[in-house]
């Protein structure tokens, strides 16, 4: 803003005036309006068609065959270690995702070096890959006939590492825009006032951050969560040991019995929902400080 | 990539009036559905809708140029598409068209029956409305180095075994199946074929979603033996794959049903006829299946196990489904579990 504190120039008001400076119909205000009501209504309906219907069709067939029959098909013991793996893996890899998309995206906004630009077209590549090539590729390089001598198959590193690839652009991608767009000049100004580099990345530069650092751990996690076709191939889909919740609901489903598969979907989706919306809440109170 | 691998895990888009249905806008959607829903299903024109398991998939392809050059099959094409048998099944009975329809088992077959889209006499044609046989083969490394000959080498301390997840996979069904058969056929109890499928399955070391995901995991490296549908071995051995395929002493009979749908038209009736005829069961033969046609089959020479048992040993797919393969309450499930909580507490 180059005049900022300069007077507004005269006759600038709300109002829109003609040339002649005679009032006009205010076309602006119109669209506005007409943004007030069609835009929550485009949004809503959109969402319903796409977000919300879905989920209510797939809370009608989880409950299908009655409350009974949804509480069996969770407590199920093949259910209850396929989503206790599924979440325990999905929250671990978020979490080491979160410190490395951090490192990542620090190095890409805050260092010069050749071929920068090629790193960062590199990140995306795991959204562009069908999650069946990567699951593929995963079992070539850390598969039995790994060229390192890593045999991850069959494990839950290896599920890990699955998880860990597909959802890393998550974790870069949030941060790095944030990263970019932060005022140098107040962490100068603090080093200038004495501040520590550590204190400097704590009290500067960090709870900036960390509603994005947040953002990016939550979508990881949720994408993680639902994540099949990367996982199935290198984790050998053991039943117990190393069968992922989507795995399984796809076996429900491929058995006929979809009730259930929606069943196990439906907690699938409730945890997710509910780490999201914990996530939402801490990023608010990150934001709370700034808004003051 | 192996290119069944494909077929799994992307079916291609059902024909032309579904897709378009989907781009109009909501209105113009559901009127689309409902048109698919209960509009008939017919051949249009000289177009076949085929809907089968993702398995045939390479011989479909041969099938189809083979059949435009007969007299019936002139100006005919053939819309194909392939996927897991049972989700084929229920995209048919949830308004896929279809003329003709070729599953795995006789089991998706019967969903149609139930739904009124196939005729309850489809079985009554000479061949049982079976079009192809294989049977359950062991696949070991190229020259077999850890001399893996019949179902007891497999559970021989440090031999690994792949097998499909049986609650995602037809053809892991069939392997139980023939695991536990060959075991009752050796004179030993239920009980202890069932004992003697606790300790397969303990030694399974992946237990891929799929009958194409578990030879992918096994040509990747892992494991000693893989239990495959003989067709789909001799396959990957066509394709260079370094594999061995040994037929155990026993072992099940794999029958694939096949029908057209009740309103199919005459072109969709024709190229069922050709695929049972002697010209078509010889490219099913040379395709690695068993032909149906045993004047066909004499002409090949397939390798006999002692004991060959069908799956009505057992009562027959629906009963099977139900003793076994109940993802809930099945003796399998109840295995896994067993397994599972073993290994979870050791």
């Amino acid at each position: 803003m180059a005049d900022v504190g300069a007077p507004a120039p005269p006759g600038s008001g709300p109002a829109t005036r003609l040339l002649d400076g005679r009032p006009g119909v205010d076309l602006s205000a119109v669209g506005r309006r007409a943004a007030r009501i069609g835009g929550p209504a485009l949004a809503v309906t959109y969402l319903s068609l796409l977000v919300l219907l879905p989920l209510a069709a797939l809370l009608s067939n989880a409950l299908s065959g009655g409350p009974a029959a949804f509480w069996r098909a969770v407590t199920q013991p093949e259910a209850v270690a396929a989503l206790e793996l599924t979440l325990v893996a999905s929250l671990i890899v978020a979490l080491v995702n979160s410190v490395a998309g951090l490192a990542i995206a620090w190095v890409l906004v805050r260092d010069q070096f050749r071929g920068k630009a090629l790193v960062s077209a590199l990140i995306d590549l795991p959204f562009a890959l069908p999650t069946v090539v990567a699951g593929l590729t995963l079992l070539a390089l850390y598969g039995p006939d790994s060229p390192f001598g890593v045999n991850l198959a069959g494990t839950r590193l290896g599920i890990g590492c699955a998880l860990a690839f597909v959802t890393l652009p998550f974790c870069v991608r949030s941060v790095q825009p944030v990263l970019a767009e932060l005022d140098r000049e107040t962490e100068e100004a603090a080093a200038s006032l004495g501040a520590k580099n550590t204190q400097v990345v704590r009290r500067i530069v960090l709870p900036s951050i960390a509603p994005a650092v947040l953002a990016g751990a939550g979508l990881a996690f949720a994408r993680a969560v639902g994540e099949f076709g990367s996982v199935v191939l290198i984790s050998g889909n053991l039943p117990f040991k190393t069968e992922v919740a989507s795995s399984w609901i796809f076996s429900l489903s491929q058995s006929g019995d979809l009730s259930a598969a929606s069943a196990v979907s439906v907690v699938l989706v409730l945890i997710s929902l509910s780490v999201l919306l914990a996530i939402g809440w801490m990023r608010r109170r990150f934001d709370a400080p700034e808004t003051v | 990539m192996h290119p069944r691998l494909q077929s799994v895990f992307v079916r291609p888009f059902p024909p032309r009036r579904r897709v378009r249905a989907g781009l109009l806008l909501v209105p113009a959607l559901a009127v689309g559905l409902v048109v698919t829903g209960t509009g008939p299903a017919g051949a249009q024109g000289g177009s076949v809708a085929l809907v089968a398991y993702s398995t045939p998939k390479p011989a479909y392809s041969v099938l189809a140029t083979d059949f435009a050059k007969t007299k019936a099959g002139q100006g005919v094409t053939i819309s194909p598409s392939f996927g897991p048998s049972g989700t084929q099944a229920t995209s048919v009975t949830d308004g896929l068209p279809a003329d003709v329809v070729n599953f795995s088992l006789a089991t998706d077959m019967a969903k149609l029956v139930k739904a009124g889209i196939v005729s309850s006499s489809w079985d009554k044609g000479p061949t049982k409305g079976m079009v192809t046989d294989s049977i359950v083969s062991f696949v070991v490394r190229k020259g077999n180095p850890k001399h893996i000959t019949t179902w007891a080498d497999l559970v021989k301390s440090g031999v690994q075994v792949i097998t499909p997840n049986v609650f995602s996979s037809g053809s892991a069904k069939w392997n139980l199946m023939a695991a536990y058969g060959a075991q009752l056929s050796q004179g030993k109890s239920k009980a202890q074929a069932l004992a003697y499928l606790t300790t397969l399955l303990h030694h399974a070391v992946a237990q891929p979603a799929s009958a194409s995901a578990a030879l992918q995991t096994f040509l990747a490296g892992q494991g000693d033996v893989l239990l495959d549908y003989e067709d789909d071995a001799l396959y990957a051995q066509h394709q260079g794959e370094p594999i061995t395929i040994v037929t155990p002493p026993q072992t099940i009979l794999i029958e694939n049903p096949i029908a057209v749908t009740k309103t199919a038209g005459p072109s969709a009736k024709a190229f069922v006829a050709y695929l049972l005829s002697p010209a078509g069961q010889k490219v099913w033969g040379q395709q690695g299946y068993r032909p149906v046609l045993p004047s066909v089959a004499a002409t090949f020479h397939f390798p006999q196990p002692k004991v060959l048992f069908k799956i009505d040993k057992f009562g027959g797919w629906t009963l099977v489904n139900k003793q076994f393969f109940d993802p809930q309450t099945g003796l399998v499930a109840h295995i896994e579990q067993s397994l599972g909580t073993s290994t979870a507490s050791s």
